[in-house]
C-alpha cells in the first residue's frame, strides 16, 4: 500500500509545506511567535512520523537502493530527479527527522526575536538535509549539500552570540571553498561519464589518474565538512556562536555530510585513490584526534570544549572509513549516528545551563548536580556515552573502528586508542568542574530544575543511545548489506580499472 | 546590393513595430507636454509596445529567418536573446513608473530614448553583417549616452554621461577600425562570407589585429576587464533607474553580438580568439571580485559585480562550443532576473525622499522591510551562485562547457573567484540581517517594485524546475548560432 507512495519526496518536502504555512501567519508579534513555534514543531514532528513509515517498510536484507523515485528533470543532459535510500542513507535520514523537532523544541524559549524567520530557516534546513541524504543524482546532491549553507548562515548570523558575524562568514566561506572544488570535479565526472546518476557513476570506473584528482577535489569538500584537521577551525567558532539548536543540528547532522560523502562517493567511485590516500587520511585523523583532544583540555568554554571533542570524534570516523574494512566502515557509520545523538544532547546540556545563567564559562559553574539532580543524570549519561562507556552507543562505534584500524595498521590503532584516553580525561574533568564540588555562587543555587520540555528532549536521545549500546545489531543489520555492497563494488571497480590499464 | 522585398518585413517585424511605436511616442511626448503625468503615459505606452513586440516575437513562425540580403537574421538564438532584452527593458521601464519618483527622470523623453535603445539592442542581436552590427551598436549607444546624463541638474550625472559617451565613442572607433581590417582581408561584410573566407587557409596577421580590435571594442560594451574602467563611474553617476537599465539589457545585447561574431563569423578560427577571451574572462572575474569588496556604494558594487558576471559568461564563450553558447544563454537568463530583482530593491533605498545608495544604508533592512530584505537575500545568494538558485545553474553550465573544452584552469580560477565574490554578497546579507538599523529607510514600497521583485523572485527560486525546457530552448538556439563547421 504505502510502497506506491513517493515517500521520499513527501519526507523531503514536507517541511517546505510548513514554510508556506509559516509565511501565511498573520497577527501580533506574540501570536505569530507562538503559532510559528507550534507549526514548526508539528510539521517536523509529522515528518518524523512519516519517516518512521520509511523505516518500517525498509528491507535491511536488500543491499541496493529502495523507495527509488525517478523522474525527468533535464532530459537533454542525462540529469534526472532521482531519490532512493539504502542502509547507509536510511539512518541519516531518520537522524535528521528526529533531531529537527528536538532542536525546534530546544529553541522554544531560547529564541524570542524573529521566531517566525527562525522556524522558516530550520524547516528549510530540514528539507536540505533530508534531500541530501536521499539524492541519487550528483547534481541534486550538490544542490542540497550546498543549500544547507543558506539557512545555517542565517541561523548563526542572526540568532548567534557576540561574534556571530565572524563565525557565520568563516563557516560559509570555508564550506563554500571546499564545495566549489568538488563542483569542478563533478563537472569532470559528468563529462567523463555523461550522467550525474550516482548508481551509474559508481559502476563507471574512472581512470586511475583521474581518480587521484577527483579524490582530492572531493576531499577538499568533505574534509571541511567533517571537519578534518587542519580545516577544522571554523567549527569551534561556529559552534560557540550558534544558538543551542543550531549547534545541535550542526554537530548532529551537518558534520555527518562529510563522512556520508566519503562513503557514498570517494570509496565506491575512486577506490584506487582511496587506497592510495588512506595513509594521508590516517595521518590527518590521528593529528585531529590527539591535537584537538589536547586543545579541548585547555578550553574554558563548555561549548568550545564539546566542539573540539567533536573534531576528535570525527577523526575516528575518517579512520574507520579509510580502513576499507567492513568493521571500520560499519564502525564509522555507527560512530556518526551515535555522535549525532550524543553531541546533540551534549550541546543541549550546555544550552540548558546557558539558558539559566547566560554564560558558558566552566568556572562560573560548580555543584550543579546538587541543584539539578535530574539534569546531572542526563548529562552524566551523555558524557559517558561520549567517552565510549560499554553499554552506550559510543562504545560500539569506537570499538569497531579500532578493530578496523588494527586490521589496517597496528600503529594507527595505537594512536587512535590514545584518543579514547584523552577523551575520557577532558570529559570527566569537565563534568567534575561543572557538576560536583560546592555550589559556587548564589546564581547557581537559584537555578531552576529542568522542565518537562527539556526532559522530553533528553528522553528520546537517551533511550536511543542506550538502545544502540545494548543492542547494536539493530542498527548494524540495517547498514551491513549496503556497506558490504559498497566495499565489494569498490574492490571490483579497482580491479577493473587496473585490469584495463 | 540587394533589393528590398516584402519578405524582408516579416523576420524584422518586431523591430519594425517597435521602431514605429518609438516614432509614435515622439509625437505623444512632444504634444503631451513636459509633465510627470505625460511621462508616465509615455512609459505605459512604451511598455505596452514592448509587450506586443514580445508577442510578435514569440508567435512568429518564420520560414525565412534571414532578411535584408543576409544582414539581419531572426533565428532561434535571436529570439531567445531578444526575449531577454525585452523582458529586462520592460522591467526597467516598469520600475520608473512610481509616482513619487525623482523629478529629473520623470521626463517623457526618457522612455522614448530607452525604446530607441531597445530597437538598437534587438538589431545588435540579429546582426549578421558588420554594417548591421555597427548600426545596432550605435542605435543602442546614442540614446543611452543621453539617458546617463538625464539628471541635468546633477554634476555627477552629466559627468557619467560624458564619460560614457567618450569611452563609448572610443570603443566604437576600435570596433570600426577592427571591422575595416576584417573587411579588408575577407572582402565582405557578411558574417557567413567572412566565415567562408577564413576557412580557406593561412590568415594574414592583419586579420588577427582586426579581430582583436573588434573583440576589444565589444569587451568595452560588455564591460569586461581590462576595458571596464568606465563601468563603476557610469553606474554610480547615472540616475539609479538608468543604472538598472544599464545593468540588465545592454549587457545581454553585447554578449549576443560577441557570441554571433566569434561563433559565427570567426567560428572556424576558434583557437585564435579563444586566448583573447580566456584572458578577458580571467581578468574580469578577478577584477570584478576584488574590486567589489572595497566598494561602499551599492551602485558601484553592482558595477563590479556585473564585471565579474561578464567574466563568468565569457568563460562559457571561451569554450567555443555549442555547450559554451548554451551556458552563456542560461547564465544571461539568470542574470537578467537577478539584476531586475536587485535593482527593484536598490530603487527602494530612499531616506526622507532622497536616494540613499551607500551599502551601509541597508543596515537592519530585515526588521524595517522584511519582504524586500528576503528578496535581496535570495538575489544575493543567487548572484553568489549558491544552489538551488538560478545563479548556480548559470555557473554550472558555463564551467561545464569550459571543463569540457579542456579549460580546466579557467574553471578552477572561476570557482575560486566565486568564493571571493560570495564575500561581498554575504556582506549585504550581513548588513540586512545581522545588524540593527540606526536610520530606517522610507517605508513606502511602490507597486511597480513589488511586481518586478515578485516576478524575479519566482524565476530565481523556481529556475531549477524550468531548467529542462530552458536548456532545450537554449541548446537549439545555440546550434543556430554556428554558421560554419
Amino acid at each position: 500500500m504505502i510502497g506506491n507512495w513517493p515517500l521520499l519526496t513527501i519526507i523531503t518536502f514536507l517541511p517546505m509545506i510548513g514554510v508556506l504555512f509559516l509565511m501565511m501567519i498573520r497577527g501580533e508579534d506574540q501570536v505569530v511567535a507562538r503559532n510559528a513555534r507550534h507549526v514548526a514543531l508539528w510539521v517536523s514532528g509529522f515528518t518524523f512520523v512519516v519517516s518512521l513509515a520509511l523505516l518500517l517498510n525498509f528491507d535491511p536484507q536488500a543491499p541496493g537502493y529502495q523507495f527509488e523515485e525517478r523522474g525527468d528533470w533535464i532530459p537533454a543532459g542525462g540529469i534526472s530527479y532521482h531519490l532512493g535510500v539504502d542502509g547507509i542513507s536510511m539512518p541519516f535520514i531518520l537522524l535528521s527527522t528526529l533531531l529537527s523537532p528536538l532542536a525546534i523544541l530546544a529553541s522554544w524559549k531560547a529564541i524570542t526575536k524573529r521566531v517566525r524567520e527562525y522556524m522558516i530557516a530550520f524547516l528549510v534546513l530540514e528539507t536540505m538535509m533530508i534531500g541530501m541524504f536521499a539524492s541519487l543524482d550528483m547534481l541534486m546532491f550538490y544542490l542540497f549539500f550546498e543549500g544547507v549553507l543558506i539557512p545555517m548562515f542565517i541561523i548563526i548570523g542572526v540568532w548567534g552570540g557576540a561574534r556571530r558575524v565572524y563565525a557565520a562568514f568563516k563557516f560559509f566561506l570555508y564550506t563554500l571553498l571546499g564545495s566549489v572544488l568538488m563542483l569542478v570535479c563533478m563537472l569532470a565526472m559528468y563529462i567523463d561519464a555523461g550522467t550525474t546518476d550516482i548508481p551509474m557513476l559508481t559502476s563507471h570506473g574512472f581512470a586511475a589518474g583521474m581518480q587521484t584528482w577527483l579524490f582530492l577535489g572531493f576531499l577538499a569538500s568533505f574534509a571541511v565538512k567533517v571537519p578534518m584537521w587542519p580545516v577544522h577551525t571554523w567549527l569551534p567558532d561556529a559552534h560557540v556562536e550558534a544558538p543551542t539548536a543550531g549547534s545541535m543540528i550542526l554537530a548532529g547532522v551537518l558534520l555527518k555530510m562529510g563522512g556520508y560523502g566519503f562513503i557514498r562517493f570517494s570509496l565506491p567511485m575512486f577506490p584506487l585513490a582511496s587506497e592510495f590516500f588512506a595513509p594521508l587520511i590516517f595521518a590527518l585523523s590521528i593529528i585531529a584526534i590527539v591535537y584537538t583532544s589536547l586543545v579541548a583540555l585547555a578550553q574554558s568554554d563548555m561549548k568550545k570544549l564539546i566542539a573540539y571533542s567533536s573534531v576528535a570524534h570525527m577523526g575516528f570516523v575518517t579512520i574507520g572509513i579509510f580502513t576499507l574494512t567492513e568493521q571500520g566502515v560499519a564502525g564509522a557509520m555507527f560512530q556518526m549516528i551515535s555522535h549525532g545523538l550524543v553531541s546533540a544532547a551534549l550541546f543541549f546540556c550546555v544550552g540548558v545551563v546557558y539558558d539559566r545563567l547566560h554564560t558558558r564559562e566552566i568556572t562560573a559553574y560548580g555543584g550543579v548536580a546538587a541543584v539539578m539532580p535530574r539534569y546531572a543524570v542526563f548529562f552524566m549519561f551523555m558524557m559517558l556515552a561520549s567517552v565510549g562507556l560499554p553499554g552506550t552507543s559510543g562504545f560500539v562505534g569506537e570499538m569497531l573502528v579500532l578493530v578496523g584500524a588494527w586490521k589496517a595498521s597496528s600503529w594507527v590503532a595505537l594512536f587512535t586508542a590514545t584518543g579514547l584516553v584523552l577523551g575520557a580525561t577532558y570529559m570527566l574533568w569537565l563534568y567534575r568542574r561543572v557538576m560536583f564540588g560546592k555550589v559556587v555562587s548564589p546564581e547557581v543555587e537559584a537555578m531552576e530544575r529542568i522542565s518537562r520540555r527539556e526532559v522530553l528532549i533528553f528522553a528520546p536521545l537517551t533511550v536511543l543511545v542506550l538502545w544502540f549500546g545494548i543492542y547494536p545489531a539493530s542498527l548494524l543489520d540495517v547498514m551491513a548489506s549496503s556497506i558490504q555492497l559498497i566495499l565489494d563494488s569498490a574492490a571490483a571497480g579497482g580491479a577493473i580499472v587496473l585490469a584495463g590499464r | 546590393m540587394f533589393e528590398f522585398q516584402m519578405a524582408d518585413i516579416m523576420p524584422a517585424l518586431p523591430e519594425i513595430f517597435l521602431a514605429g511605436v518609438s516614432l509614435l511616442l515622439v509625437l505623444v511626448a512632444a504634444f503631451g507636454g513636459e509633465t510627470a503625468r505625460n511621462a508616465r503615459r509615455v512609459t505605459r505606452m512604451a511598455m505596452g509596445g514592448i509587450l506586443i513586440t514580445l508577442l510578435l516575437l514569440v508567435n512568429s513562425d518564420l520560414v525565412i529567418t534571414s532578411a535584408f540580403g543576409g544582414m539581419f537574421s531572426a533565428d532561434s538564438f535571436a529570439s531567445y536573446m531578444k526575449v531577454l532584452v525585452l523582458t529586462g527593458t520592460f522591467a526597467a521601464l516598469g520600475l520608473s513608473l512610481r509616482t513619487d519618483g525623482d523629478g529629473d527622470i520623470n521626463k517623457p523623453e526618457y522612455s522614448l530614448l530607452v525604446l530607441l535603445a531597445l530597437v538598437g539592442m534587438m538589431l545588435m542581436i540579429s546582426a549578421d553583417n558588420l554594417m548591421a552590427l555597427y548600426m545596432g551598436i550605435e542605435l543602442q549607444s546614442l540614446p543611452l549616452y543621453v539617458v546617463a546624463a538625464m539628471r541635468t541638474n546633477s554634476l555627477r550625472s552629466s559627468e557619467a554621461g560624458l564619460k560614457y559617451f567618450l569611452l563609448g565613442a572610443l570603443s566604437s572607433g576600435m570596433l570600426l577600425y577592427g571591422a575595416s581590417l576584417v573587411y579588408g582581408v575577407a572582402g565582405t561584410t557578411d558574417f557567413t562570407g567572412i566565415a567562408e573566407a577564413l576557412s580557406g587557409g593561412a590568415l594574414p596577421p592583419v586579420f588577427i589585429i582586426g579581430m582583436v580590435f573588434m573583440i576589444s571594442g565589444l569587451a568595452f560594451k560588455v564591460s569586461a576587464a581590462p576595458f571596464h574602467m568606465w563601468t563603476p563611474d557610469v553606474y554610480e553617476g547615472s540616475p539609479t533607474l538608468v543604472t538598472a537599465l544599464f545593468a540588465i539589457a545592454p549587457k545581454v545585447a553585447a554578449i549576443s553580438l560577441l557570441l554571433r561574431l566569434t561563433y559565427g563569423a570567426f567560428g572556424s578560427i576558434a583557437d585564435q580568439w579563444q586566448q583573447v577571451l580566456i584572458a578577458l574572462s580571467i581578468a574580469s572575474m578577478v577584477i570584478g571580485a576584488l574590486g567589489a569588496i572595497m566598494q561602499t556604494d551599492i551602485k558601484r558594487m553592482m558595477a563590479y559585480s556585473s564585471i565579474a558576471h561578464m567574466g563568468y559568461a565569457l568563460a562559457g564563450l571561451a569554450a567555443g562550443t555549442v555547450a559554451g553558447a548554451t551556458g552563456v544563454m542560461i547564465y544571461m537568463t539568470g542574470y537578467v532576473f537577478m539584476g531586475a530583482g536587485t535593482f527593484a530593491i536598490i530603487l527602494l533605498m530612499r531616506r526622507d525622499g532622497a536616494e540613499a545608495t551607500r551599502i551601509a544604508d541597508l543596515k537592519g533592512l530585515s526588521s524595517t522591510h522584511p519582504l524586500p530584505a528576503i528578496g535581496l537575500l535570495v538575489m544575493m545568494f543567487s548572484m553568489a551562485g549558491i544552489p538551488p538558485l538560478a545563479g548556480f545553474f548559470g555557473k554550472w553550465y558555463v564551467f561545464l562547457a569550459a571543463v569540457e573544452a579542456g579549460l580546466v584552469p579557467l574553471a578552477v580560477i572561476g570557482v575560486v573567484m566565486s568564493v571571493i565574490g560570495a564575500f561581498y554578497y554575504l556582506r549585504i546579507i550581513r548588513l540586512m540581517y545581522f545588524e540593527d538599523t540606526d536610520a530606517p529607510l522610507d517605508p513606502h514600497i511602490p507597486m511597480a517594485n513589488r511586481v518586478v521583485l515578485g516576478a524575479s523572485l519566482a524565476v530565481i527560486l523556481l529556475f531549477f524546475a524550468g531548467l529542462g525546457g530552458l536548456l532545450a530552448a537554449a541548446d537549439s538556439a545555440a546550434v543556430a548560432l554556428i554558421v560554419f563547421g
